[in-house]
């Protein structure tokens, strides 16, 4: 725009202004691919004189004036003004405008311009997403939008991701709805990120119009199609590259292993396993042994285009990912085909559809456990070889039962899981009569998810829990089938040229149903992976002798909604909803679910409209109540599917045992979500800002309390039942600023900030303790993480530290520490007396620090200069904490150096314990153990080169473009274990590391086509 | 484009969108389970007899009963990897367990459990007739005392509940019920039982008669009803199909499993795998891998976690001679001396292990192998039945006799000769004789509750307070804090 006027101010002075009237002719077409662009309008600018571009993009202007200025404008595109200085044909490129406020932006059953959105809704761009070259979309949204919390569940390839929008409501599922044009997906590693066209996400209560699954906010996906009476383009994008670990941790050689060890077993009065060090050397360094170099390859190809009434696309996809940790032995692979096809069947009659298919397959190691293959590169023997004067791998002996060679690990893990998924929908609308319409979708989705799992005879040790006698195969497969059905009416209508009023009355069905079924079979010698079945097994088990376990869950909605605006300022919007969910007995079945939002557009009030500052300024606020069932089918009603197997006749006989406990009097969770926000655009729209303050508040949150167990629930196969028992309240701010400036046709530059603070804090637990209690840390020891009135749920509960103690005076004076396995001794942690009992036990345990940030962020910088493109993407997450559960802390298990800095008489360390083999109460979960899990990492880094026109149309390509990106380049992080960044996401429990499987740091060289 | 093709799909999605609205009435989400719904079980024979499998599973649990209730005792010490090795088991040994204890809460849900997939056989008894149903409910009766037998002797005073589940919410309302009461129900049910059930089952592993008598006459000796106990027991010796087995060495080996001498077993098998998440859900005897020798390779057994270790006084015990003692005790260091064996040792290790219920080559290995051991628990032998009877004879002053011959029985077995005294003396020789007998059996601590003798053996025993384990206090918290604490919990 801006460099319209600069020609136009050139012009003015270098040409001299005579009246004459011209005949403008010229074509529109998309800058980027060179679509020509159908409907544009054409208007000369201050006049009503205009006119709409046609099929191919031409337009015709009669009577425009020598140096008048044509206005063109599209939506979704930025707005372009050209002065006419002759009667020459015009060639118009026009950008597209992800920032334009006339985007539509798809919002439940319908969209909405983004202007007059009232919600707390952020978009992503194809741009960003193309920018990115995330393999997974959660890549793509991790720090981009405010509000938005993404931790890896591993950085092993297709492993998944928690998203948590605006913090844990909840103590079961806190996964938000995902919608990939309007199918609900479960898992987000079935789409390819290069289909996808714009993400929305809504993160208040207008999530409410799709009811019972938004709870937890709504991400929507839609994925790209064709224009209208577009030619057939063509888009091919290929990257390949390699990806590394991004960090080792350092451990102890093999000469420290032996000195420290010796020490240990001197400490406690036992003789030196090592009484020469000098021969140890360096030794194993496992983790170099397990880390591998490893490929990520991805090519992707689309056409897509449009006749005068239907749009068409086709895309497919192909992705493969070997894992830093063992290499092929973690591949993760996936092969996806998508069609679209839309078009208007009869007048006033639209159909829209689309197929989709996903393959992956997927092979998976150990991780993020104990006796993971990272946890035995940590902790296994360095003075061992990997293998052994035979060429047979080395025996881990004195490492405790879960310490193995790794390597052999990784060697004996044979597994593949592949998922073969189809989805479709299918939808009509028809304009049956003046501004009615009516609309009726039907989306599916049929997976099949197969696994196979070979597990051969293996020794690693004596007593090593994971030594096989009998070889093993197991062979699993489960299938899920879903469909969802909408049919609505929509009445859409302004009166007096001010009130506009949108009205929708429907209803929605949703069923969901799958099987699972597996054997086990033993005893295949002399077979392999590739060879092993179930029928050249012995003894063969049924995993589900009762006939192969299923599951119908179904839903049942009405909605409403009502939206008007006066005059596009005032802004109203109001839904209600009657949900009935399969989940609740049939009193409390059906719940109604309200929820209204307002918009106050003041930038288009008098004192506003003309200020040269303030371009866009809108107010909003929402309220409502959205119901939540995210529970176990039939857990009203008291079920035979648990566990009853005895033996008779040295047979395995198959019986039938009550399952959960029922408890009929559950009903729906409730989320009450209070959001305010500005949006706002200054400085001709180069900058903008929203922010938002939200509380939500979930009431009869449905959890499994702790319960007496009389009632029979810890029974093979049964548990405690679920119950309305608790409240949890989020609350935060959300901040947003972007700024886009175009310096001149040469440069032009982007950064865009954000904020989410966090205040996450439990209300109530209302189960007869006050509490719930989960987590596991070391062999063992539970209850140490815990939901608890007035604080973050999932805090972290142990035994709180007050340095060690360095004289007998030291241990002589502060309370008894035996209730912990042993007397303390100098060099033993002193715990504090927290209940100033006069002892030290586990009823001192207190709060010592919680998984939740305080605080997460996400920085984005772009800078074009000429041909080269640049961009840079940064996020951090500010005052969680981590609990280092990888070291096993054994007497012959390996450690972290941070053991070297140990005590080894008074005044040596005040924080790390003395090491010994004796018995000690160092090893009970205390603030010890918990360390600061605040990053900042440089999530991607790209530089981009475009090939000139001039370059690429004698070739026929529409745009070359090559680019070499790093991924995950660097984190600032003062943690010591493997990744911050990655958590279980369990809401009670999470934030333990057994030894993460790191996110890697990827080096990529990608090709972008069009054509 | 013609008008009429245009109405046409008007119409149809018009008619679509009205059937939508009319098919998805609220019956739409009314949906019934494919599993059976418990209200709405019991119509054929087959019903029931699933139902009772469930209830037999649970004895299955009852390895931490057997692992724990000895290393309660004088007999063995806790062991394990280090002083912080499950460390509720640590504190059994000690002496120094709490309310808080995790296994303790175990045995209790468990045995509970238990009682409740009884009770839901129980409940609905009535509900479809068949030929035979006594037998199934005598199997039902059996085995909900056998889990309330469980629930007195570690606990005391329990909540009873019979004939019905305990139903979430219930919990709030069922108050512990005097320990004679609750023995009464068992006595009632055991009665039941051995009226009702075969003196053989064609099924190894099934209740029979004979389990019936024996564990009332074992639940009467608890309560020190001698001659009822000696009446019922004798009953057992003298009707039943039971002898003394004369190779005592072969009596824990798998291969020699529900043998003459076996009264009731546990079954166990390697069948199925198991994991630590859920170890009453394995279907092998866990207590067995909890045993077995640490880190070991060598011949004939298996590695373990080196728990529930014999301490020096019990293997002293044993009187030269005895052919028990080798069975019962295994030197580890004359064992590895012997074959060249290896091992780790474990925390308070004493030399020797308890080799009736160690982990032994020749099994399956399902793994995780050291919670699939197949070794069944020989819950009541016929040895004990014996020892049993000629307590209750001897104490109840009913006849000294014939408590001599039943006691000189196990002696003669044993390779050792007749005892020849009588009056307490003779109730000393019975005492000393159960002991070693039945020494790793899980017998020991709730005999010596019983006669009195607790205090003078067990290291930190409390009078007036060991003689029950606490309630869990969570337990207690659960069902609404009206429950009165154990005496010096």
């Amino acid at each position: 725009m801006k460099y319209s006027f600069l020609i136009a101010a050139f012009l003015l002075v270098t040409t001299i202004s005579f009246a004459q009237n011209f005949n403008v002719n010229g074509t529109l077409v998309e800058a980027d691919t060179n679509f020509p662009l159908l409907g544009a309008s054409v208007i000369q600018k201050g006049t009503s004189n205009g006119v709409i571009s046609d099929f191919d993009g031409n337009f015709s202007i009669d009577g425009i004036p020598m140096n008048a200025v044509l206005e063109i404008s599209y939506l979704g595109f930025e707005t372009k003004e050209v002065v006419v200085t002759s009667a020459n044909f015009l060639n118009i490129k026009l950008e597209t405008d992800s920032e334009s406020l006339d985007e539509v932006v798809v919002v439940g059953y319908g969209t909405q311009r983004k202007k007059e959105i009232t919600g707390a809704v952020s978009v992503v761009s194809s741009e960003t997403i193309e920018e990115l070259a995330p393999t997974r979309i959660e890549e793509a949204l991790q720090g981009q939008i405010s509000g938005v919390n993404i931790t890896a569940t591993s950085g092993a390839p297709g492993s998944g991701s928690n998203i948590r929008i605006r913090g844990i409501s909840t103590n079961g599922n806190n996964q938000p709805l995902i919608l990939v044009d309007g199918n609900v997906v479960v898992e987000l590693s079935v789409v390819n990120p290069s289909d996808i066209e714009s993400i929305s996400v809504l993160k208040d209560a207008t999530a409410g119009i799709y009811g019972v699954r938004a709870a937890n906010g709504v991400i929507l996906i839609t994925t790209k199609t064709g224009r209208k009476g577009s030619e057939l383009k063509f888009d091919y994008n290929v990257y390949a590259g390699f990806q590394e670990t991004t960090r080792k941790l350092s451990t102890l050689n093999a000469t420290q292993y032996g000195l420290l060890v010796n020490e240990s077993f001197a400490n406690n009065g036992e003789s030196i396993p090592f009484p020469n060090v000098a021969p140890l050397g360096a030794g194993t360094d496992w983790q170099d042994q397990v880390f591998t170099n490893a490929i990520k390859l991805s090519n992707d190809f689309s056409m897509r285009g449009g006749t005068e009434n239907s749009t068409y696309s086709f895309g497919a996809s192909l992705l493969s990912q070997d894992g830093i940790v063992g290499g092929n032995k973690s591949n993760f692979t996936r092969y996806n085909t998508r069609l679209n096809f839309n078009t208007e069947i009869l007048d006033k009659i639209k159909l829209k559809s689309g197929l989709t298919y996903v393959g992956t397959s997927n092979k998976g190691l150990a991780q993020n456990s104990l006796g993971s293959v990272l946890f035995n590169a940590l902790n296994n023997d360095p003075t061992l070889n990997v293998l052994d004067d035979n060429g047979d791998f080395t025996l881990s002996e004195g490492t405790g039962g879960e310490v193995i060679n790794p390597v052999a690990q990784i060697a004996n893990t044979n597994n593949t899981t592949k998922v073969n998924k189809i989805s479709g929908f299918f939808g009509l609308n028809y304009e049956f009569m003046k501004n009615f319409s009516a609309e009726a979708n039907i989306q599916f989705n049929y997976a099949e998810v197969e696994g196979r799992t070979f597990n051969p005879i293996a020794y690693y040790g004596a007593g090593k829990v994971f030594n096989k006698d009998r070889s093993e195969y197991i062979e699993t497969l489960n299938t899920f089938n879903d469909y969802t059905f909408d049919a609505f009416i929509n009445y859409e209508n302004t009166f007096a040229e001010k009130h506009h009023l949108n009205v929708i009355l429907g209803t929605s069905v949703f069923k969901t149903e799958g099987e699972f079924s597996g054997s086990i079979g033993f005893d295949l010698e002399g077979y392999n992976f590739g060879n092993a079945s179930l029928s050249n097994s012995s003894d063969v088990i049924n995993f589900f002798p009762n006939g192969n376990a299923t599951f119908d869950s179904r839903l049942l909605s009405y909605f409403g909604r009502v939206q008007y605006d006066y005059k596009g300022k005032y802004l109203l919007s109001a839904v209600i909803r009657r949900d009935g969910s399969t989940k609740f007995g049939p009193d409390n079945r059906f719940g109604y679910f309200p929820s209204a939002s307002v918009g106050w557009i003041m930038s288009d009030e008098k004192f506003l409209e003309d200020s040269s500052l303030v371009n866009f300024l809108k107010l909003r606020a929402s309220y409502g109540i959205l119901g939540n069932d995210g529970i176990p089918d039939y857990r009203y009603v008291s079920i035979l599917n648990g566990e009853g197997v005895y033996v008779f006749n040295n047979e395995l006989i198959i019986g039938i045992a009550q399952g959960a406990i029922a408890n009929p009097e559950i009903r729906w969770e409730q989320q009450e979500t209070f959001d305010v926000g500005v949006d706002a655009r200054f400085l001709s729209n180069r900058l903008n800002i929203a922010m938002d303050y939200f509380d939500r508040r979930t009431n009869d949150l449905l959890l499994i309390p702790g319960v007496s167990s009389i009632l029979g629930n810890t029974a093979p196969g049964s548990s405690a039942p679920f119950v309305n028992a608790g409240d949890v309240s989020n609350k935060g701010f959300e901040f947003q600023i972007g700024y886009n400036d175009k310096f001149s046709d040469d440069i032009s530059f982007g950064v865009n900030y954000n904020f989410t603070t966090l205040k996450n804090e439990v209300l109530k637990v209302d189960n007869g303790l006050g509490f719930i209690s989960g987590g596991g840390f070391g062999i063992g020891q539970g209850d140490v993480a815990r939901m608890e009135v007035g604080m973050p749920i999932g805090f972290f509960y142990g035994l709180q530290t007050d340095g060690i103690f360095q004289t007998q005076a030291e241990v002589d004076a502060h309370p008894t520490q035996i209730a912990l396995g042993a007397n303390a001794q100098p060099g033993d942690i002193r715990f504090v007396d927290t209940n100033g009992d006069g002892m030290i036990d586990l009823k001192d345990k207190t709060a010592i620090g919680d998984p939740i940030p305080d605080i997460t962020m996400g920085i984005n910088v772009s800078f074009d200069y000429k041909n080269l493109d640049f961009q840079m993407y940064v996020f951090s997450s500010i005052g969680n904490e981590i609990v280092r559960n990888y070291d096993r802390n054994l007497a012959l298990t390996n450690r972290t150096t941070y053991a070297l800095d140990r005590w080894t008489g008074a005044g040596t360390s005040n924080v790390n314990p003395r090491v010994t083999t004796g018995a000690t109460g160092n090893g009970i979960f205390s603030d010890y153990f918990v360390e600061d899990g605040s990053f900042v990492r440089a999530q991607n880094m790209q530089l981009g080169y475009s090939f000139s026109e001039k370059v690429i149309t004698d070739i026929g390509l529409d745009k070359l473009r090559i680019y070499a990106s790093v991924g995950n380049v660097f984190t600032l992080t003062k943690y010591r274990g493997f990744d911050p960044t990655t958590s279980s996401g369990n809401p009670i429990g999470g934030g333990f590391d057994n030894g993460f499987y790191p996110s890697p740091r990827t080096f990529l060289l990608g090709v972008n086509l069009k054509f | 484009m013609n008008l009429n093709r245009k109405n046409v799909f008007g119409i149809c999605l018009t008619g679509m969108l009205l059937s939508l609205i009319i098919s998805c009435s609220d019956d739409f989400i009314d949906v019934p389970s494919n599993d059976p719904n418990s209200e709405e079980f019991f119509n054929t024979e087959e019903d029931y007899q699933r139902a009772l499998i469930g209830a037999y599973d649970m004895l299955h649990s009852t390895y931490l009963n057997v692992l724990l209730g000895e290393i309660a005792s004088d007999n063995t010490l806790a062991g394990g990897e280090s002083a912080n090795d499950v460390p509720g088991i640590q504190q059994v040994d000690d002496m120094i367990h709490t309310s808080e204890n995790i296994q303790l809460r175990d045995i209790w849900g468990w045995m509970y459990a238990g009682v409740n997939r009884a009770n839901f056989i129980m409940e609905f008894k009535d509900k479809t007739e068949f030929t035979g149903k006594n037998e199934v409910i005598g199997q039902t009766r059996f085995l909900r005392a056998y889990y309330y037998f469980e629930l007195v002797k570690w606990f005391g005073d329990v909540p009873l509940v019979v004939d019905e589940r305990i139903l979430f919410g219930d919990q709030f309302n069922v108050d512990r019920t005097p320990k004679a009461q609750v023995y009464a129900q068992i006595e009632e049910d055991l009665e039941f039982a051995a009226a009702n059930l075969p003196a053989s089952q064609a099924e190894i592993g099934r209740v029979t008669k004979g389990a019936a008598q024996a564990l009332l006459g074992k639940v009467l000796l608890y309560q020190d009803k001698f001659s009822e106990s000696a009446n019922v027991l004798e009953a057992v010796i003298n009707t039943g199909p039971y002898s003394l087995i004369t190779d005592y060495s072969t009596m824990f080996e798998n291969d020699n499993e529900n043998n003459a001498e076996s009264v009731f077993e546990v079954q166990y098998t390697d069948l199925e795998g198991a994991g630590f998440g859920c170890l009453q859900c394995s279907e092998g005897n866990v207590a067995v891998g909890f045993n077995g020798i640490r880190s070991y390779t060598g011949p004939t057994f298996e590695s373990g976690f080196s728990f529930n270790v014999p301490t020096q006084e019990v293997v002293d015990e044993f009187e030269n001679g005895d052919n028990r003692k080798a069975v019962a005790i295994l030197d580890i260091d004359a064992w590895a001396a012997l074959t060249g064996a290896t091992f780790v040792t474990g925390f308070e290790h004493t030399g020797y292990y308890n080799r009736k219920y160690i982990a032994r080559q020749g099994d399956l290995n399902t793994g995780d192998a050291n919670l699939t051991n197949p070794n069944n628990y020989r819950s009541i032998r016929f040895a004990d039945v014996l020892l049993m009877a000629s307590e209750a004879l001897n104490r109840g002053g009913i006849d000294d006799a014939r408590a001599r011959t039943y006691l000189n029985r196990v002696r003669l077995r044993a390779g050792l000769s007749e005892v020849t005294s009588s009056g307490s003396a003779l109730t000393s020789a019975i005492y000393k004789e159960r002991r070693v007998e039945l020494v790793g059996e899980g017998h020991r601590f709730f005999d010596l509750v019983r006669t009195n003798r607790a205090a003078a053996e067990i290291d930190g025993f409390v009078t007036g307070k060991n003689e029950l384990f606490p309630l869990p206090a969570i337990e207690i918290e659960l069902t609404g804090n009206r429950w009165a604490q154990n005496p010096g919990y």
